[in-house]
């Protein structure tokens, strides 16, 4: 048994995969992580207190954790629901009762959910630590436009079951940008942009309507929340958290206590 | 050997007669500095352009929405004294025909945008969003609407049917109830 091993270790195609040495000796065992893209994502040496769950709470990993879950069940979700005004709502009906594993979108739902509150928890211990001191203010703003991703995550894919609940509540929710100084038509300064008597910042060009596709929440408003909840905005959060990853270890690793 | 080298350079004066390695561009040459601003500014000004074009590109040219202006029948086809539902759903306006004319309201609650329903019954309008209430002029009597329903311009068309235009509103809170195109005056 010893001598296959030994065999299997000797061979071209493990030693191609497989640089250094077995991880006996300190050298090889940082080897062994940093000379693997899953492993070096994680730094080779963390402090004590980085794996104190009393101290960290683990949200900020719960939260990557909860984002990697929201990736493949949405990408599993993808392969049945059409975004358009007459299948969206039969096809969410459809996941429930005709797709096999009929939880699938229970659990997109309740990990987005959990993902929202996880965020916040992650956010508040980082407060509560005073991680957000120097050296780290600017990971700390890299987060805050993380958490605004997350809870527009979680405003796009609210419209996606399309059903009354959904239209309703998005109607309400885009009508804020309606107050949008000078963007929106209902928003200060918005009167300013003017010419002889003709408004150039009305419903028909504002900044509602470019999020919506319209004047009211329709088949477009659909399509435009659909991509955004599926490509756009997990693009822009995934290379955010790639730079909030790397920059907590720039600044020393995650912060321990004072 | 290296030193005493080094120290017969330093000594040396630089040989005028030697070519420079930069000389200074002729009249009309470009130079490098003029050629990296210009290269610059045009990748700026592409990036700036591909960024409006995007930005253009969210606001389409053609809307499948119904117009905002629209021929609504003709005046003798409503009750007196009723509000009429049937252009709701589509366009999105109640017409209201009172003994001396008529005026148009706009279906958006003006608490947060839902729709509200028109109860015959109790002779109002209540949104089934957060409860407000409306009374069939359009003014808010209950519930969280901050203000009246708005009004659209009406006006009779050249054939003689309600012209309902959505372009222009009018807001009681702001005095344009009483403005001419708020309401169409008809007897017949």
């Amino acid at each position: 048994m010893d001598k296959l091993f030994r065999y299997i270790a000797s061979t071209q195609i493990w030693r191609s995969i497989f640089r250094h040495g077995y991880p006996d000796t300190p050298r090889n065992r940082t080897l062994a992580v940093l000379s693997n893209v899953v492993l070096h994502l994680h730094p080779v040496k963390v402090r004590r207190s980085g794996i104190r769950l009393s101290y960290t709470w683990c949200m900020g990993g719960l939260t990557f954790f909860l984002f990697l879950v929201e990736t493949i069940t949405g990408l599993l979700l993808m392969f049945y629901y059409r975004p358009t005004a007459e299948l969206a709502y039969q096809d969410i009906f459809a996941l429930r009762e005709h797709v096999p594993i009929g939880v699938m979108r229970e659990v997109h739902r309740w990990a987005a959910h959990l993902m929202v509150i996880s965020v916040w928890l992650h956010m508040y211990r980082v407060f509560l630590t005073g991680s957000y001191k120097p050296p780290r203010e600017f990971n700390w703003n890299v987060g805050v436009i993380l958490l605004v991703i997350t809870l527009l995550l979680s405003f796009t894919g609210y419209l996606l079951p399309w059903d009354q609940l959904a239209v309703w509540a998005i109607t309400v929710g885009t009508n804020m940008a309606r107050a949008t100084p000078f963007l929106g038509h209902e928003g200060p300064g918005a009167a300013l942009i003017s010419f002889g008597g003709l408004n150039f910042i009305h419903a028909g060009d504002d900044v509602r309507f470019g999020l919506l596709g319209g004047r009211f929440v329709g088949e477009a408003a659909l399509m435009r929340f659909y991509v955004l909840h599926c490509v756009g905005f997990p693009l822009v959060a995934a290379g955010l958290m790639a730079l909030h990853f790397w920059r907590v270890r720039k600044d020393g690793g995650i912060s321990g206590p004072l | 050997m290296t030193d005493s080298n080094e120290e017969k350079d330093q000594e040396k004066p630089p040989q005028s007669d030697a070519a420079p390695l930069v000389r200074s561009p002729l009249r009309g040459e470009p130079t490098r500095r003029g050629v990296l601003l210009a290269a610059w500014g045009a990748f700026t000004a592409g990036s700036l352009a591909m960024l409006g074009a995007w930005g253009r590109f969210m606001f389409p040219n053609v809307l499948y929405e119904p117009p905002q202006e629209f021929k609504a029948g003709f005046p003798n086809e409503y009750a007196v004294d009723a509000v009429d539902t049937r252009y709701k759903a589509s366009h999105g306006v109640w017409i209201v025909r009172e003994n001396t004319g008529f005026y148009v309201l706009s279906t958006v609650c003006t608490h947060l945008g839902c729709t509200p329903n028109w109860l015959s019954a109790e002779e109002k309008f209540k949104c089934p969003c957060h409860g407000s209430g409306f009374v069939k002029t359009g003014v808010n009597v209950e519930g969280p609407a901050p203000r009246p329903l708005e009004r659209f311009k009406v006006s009779l068309a050249a054939d003689g049917q309600l012209l309902i235009d959505k372009n222009t509103k009018f807001q009681e809170e702001k005095g344009q109830w009483a403005m001419a195109d708020a309401y169409l005056p008809y007897l017949g």
